[in-house]
């Protein structure tokens, strides 16, 4: 798998995510600055990181959304492209218009940071065909501003057609229906809130994000 | 030329820091606050002759994320 991980001035989860790509897939991937305005030649996996990309200045993701990179993500993801946003990468996301919805500021105000219980809602999207359905997974949360919010229309829309991939077991910061994670409508982008890239090694405790990133090697592979 | 953009939640949007502003008021000991929503002003400094129709692009394409909030723009002389 040939995978890009974008970097933004101030994402802190780049090398995270590359660590676990690598682990997973065997091969490094590339690191894309910002002011990129092309993805390199055959890349068929790109990576959003979480941080505090510009300083999470205007709205977090916001400046990130509009740097000259997300046109060609944003064209990559037109073609079939998997693209997975973590975290700040999730709000990237948002922002950019290839998700929909918004990230507020969580509803206890305070910064979350601690392993989060997710149920897997569904399974038939590029990353989660390696869980069961409605299993429950541990993965790690830290975030400010991940309170997931969408007007009604918009939440019923995403229900509606099942594109609620992971679900927070137990409250975490507010997010209307307890969504921890989305796809879009064609389910090749997923935004999620907490972290897999801190859980694919024994060392990190537990191992359950490391079948999202075995799952999308599979699916590539295919 | 000067514009002044103020953005404000949604009514219906919960406001976490409006409601941590409303708190601390009561804790202070200041009565009668029965709801507190914050916002942002941002100030721009724009050529003469700035069209209405480009401040308002502007707003719609960054200043103000539409999910969830709304923006009001004020010219100043």
């Amino acid at each position: 798998m040939n995978s890009a991980v974008i970097v933004f001035p101030g994402s802190n989860c780049d090398r995270d995510l590359a660590v676990a790509i690598e682990l997973v897939t065997g091969r490094k991937p590339h690191m894309v600055w910002h002011r990129e305005t092309e993805l390199p030649d055959g890349v068929d996996f790109v990576g959003i990181p979480g941080g505090f990309s510009y300083g999470d200045y205007l709205r977090s993701g916001a400046m990130a959304a509009r740097s000259p990179v997300m046109r060609a993500v944003a064209d990559a993801a037109g073609r079939g492209v998997p693209v997975l946003g973590i975290c700040n990468g999730f709000q990237v996301l948002t922002e950019a218009g290839l998700l929909p919805g918004a990230l507020m500021r969580n509803s206890g105000l305070t910064f979350v940071c601690r392993p989060a219980h997710l149920k897997v809602e569904n399974t038939q999207t590029l990353f989660t065909r390696q869980y069961r359905s409605g299993e429950e997974i541990t993965i790690p949360v830290a975030h400010h501003d991940g309170n997931y919010q969408a007007d009604a229309e918009t939440l019923a829309r995403i229900e509606g057609e099942g594109r609620v991939a992971f679900r927070y077991a137990r409250e975490v910061n507010g997010s209307a229906n307890s969504i921890a994670g989305i796809v879009n409508g064609a389910r090749n982008v997923l935004g999620m809130m907490p972290h897999p890239e801190r859980a694919v090694e024994e060392a990190h405790g537990n191992t359950d994000g490391r079948r999202l990133f075995e799952g999308l090697l599979e699916t590539v592979a295919a | 030329m000067k514009a002044r953009v103020f953005v404000t939640l949604k009514s219906g949007v919960l406001d976490p820091q409006g409601r941590a502003i409303q708190h601390a008021l009561e804790g202070l000991g200041f009565d009668g606050v029965k709801d507190v929503r914050a916002g942002k002003l941002i100030e721009l400094e724009l050529a003469d002759g700035t069209s209405d129709g480009a401040i308002e692009e502007m707003c719609r394409k960054l200043r103000a994320n539409t999910v969830i909030e709304n923006f009001r723009i004020e010219k100043v002389a």
